[in-house]
């Protein structure tokens, strides 16, 4: 299309919900192929589990845990309209409650991952 | 104030796909909406021009467009509201047959297969079949529908699968559904509960942010959803 179009926080919050899926299932099929090469190939098992502690594997673990964090909030937010369909005209209120619970859970457990690793380095 | 107008334009005959077409306008931001700009570059500049309208009243439903992004009516949306730089094309997700006309047959193909009128079987009475006020404001918020299209052309599900009947389509449908006088409400859930019908809304709100009439459509949706499941349990 040569036009796009401004969609709002409707749009917003349905597009983050996609894009995080994708990597949720992403990380899936990446964990399917982890666990199969413990059987078939330990050694290579073994270099992915070090580089899944590296900084870059832990950033990615960081935001694997966002992904799962949003997916789920804004499912609930979904489920929640879809039981009381009424509560679609506070969709926007809902979402921002979604973003509210997702810093509140999501600070915490960012200390919690990059304390581990800040302590691992002995500094 | 002077407006920097773009409109994407089409000629089936002399181009090989849209363009944009700019026009410097002299505009009164308080009381000009798009559709005046629209009338000054067809009637001071391009005669060519081809758009639909008719009420010029948001009335009568056809001149929504993508103005600035957004799906809109043309006159019903101010240019203080907008800026001095516009942006007018054909509503997304619809062929287009010239400049901002766009095929809508589709669009009321999916109006017609969810029975958009009353049925009732029973014997005719004398007079008006009669309804209590609840029942009545039980579908009230469906029955401002104008069938503009805003609302159907601007969800990614329809872009994504034409055959998806639309909000537009669930919007008249609800309107039927839930009146008390109807009989045909489980032939239109039936219908609507498809592959083409209300499982395909992932609540985006593209539509209730579209609709001109201020209908809640995605509420609509959703309790046509909830009937569905209701009937089943
Ligand atoms: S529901 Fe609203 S946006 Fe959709 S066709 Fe009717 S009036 Fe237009
Ligand atoms: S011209 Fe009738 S709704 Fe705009």
């Amino acid at each position: 299309m040569m036009v796009r179009y401004r969609g709002g926080e409707g749009m917003l919050a349905w597009a983050f919900h996609r894009i995080s899926g994708v990597a949720i299932f992403a990380f899936l099929v990446l964990h399917v192929i982890d666990i199969f090469l413990v059987g078939a190939a330990p050694d290579v098992y073994n270099t992915l589990l070090t580089f899944y502690a590296t900084p870059v594997g832990i950033v990615m673990e960081w935001l694997l845990g966002a992904a799962v964090l949003y997916h789920g909030l804004n499912g609930l937010r979904i489920v929640v309209m879809d039981f009381w369909p009424p509560l679609t005209r506070y969709h926007r209120q809902l979402w921002y409650l979604v973003w509210l619970l997702f810093l509140l859970i999501g600070i915490p457990v960012t200390t919690v991952i990059f304390g581990a690793f800040v302590r691992s380095l002995g500094l | 104030m002077q407006i920097d107008l773009r409109i994407l334009r089409y000629d089936p005959e002399r181009d090989a796909k849209p363009h944009w077409e700019s026009y410097g306008l002299e505009a009164d931001p308080k009381t000009d909406r798009v559709l005046d700009l629209l009338h000054r570059v067809k009637h001071d500049h391009d005669g060519s021009l081809t758009f639909r309208r008719s009420c010029g009243h948001g009335i009568c439903g056809s001149d929504a467009l993508l103005i600035n992004g957004r799906n809109r009516l043309a006159c019903k949306e101010r240019i203080e509201k907008l800026g001095r730089r516009i942006s007018v094309a054909p509503l997304p997700g619809l062929p287009v047959v010239k400049d901002l006309v766009v095929d809508m047959d589709g669009f009321f193909d999916s109006y017609r297969r969810v029975m958009p009128f009353l049925v009732n079987d029973g014997p005719v009475p004398e007079r008006e079949r009669r309804q209590s006020p609840e029942d009545r404001a039980r579908y009230d918020d469906t029955t401002k529908c104008i069938l503009c299209a805003a609302c159907t052309s601007s969800c990614p599900s329809f872009w994504a699968k034409e055959a998806y009947v639309g909000p537009a389509a669930i919007v008249n449908a609800h309107r039927f559904i839930f009146d008390s006088r109807d009989e045909a409400a489980d032939e239109r859930l039936e219908i609507l509960a498809g592959d083409d019908g209300v499982w395909r809304c992932r609540t985006i709100f593209n539509c209730t942010d579209a609709c001109p009439r201020g209908i809640h459509i995605t509420q609509a949706i959703l309790e046509v959803s909830s009937a569905i499941v209701e009937r089943r349990t």
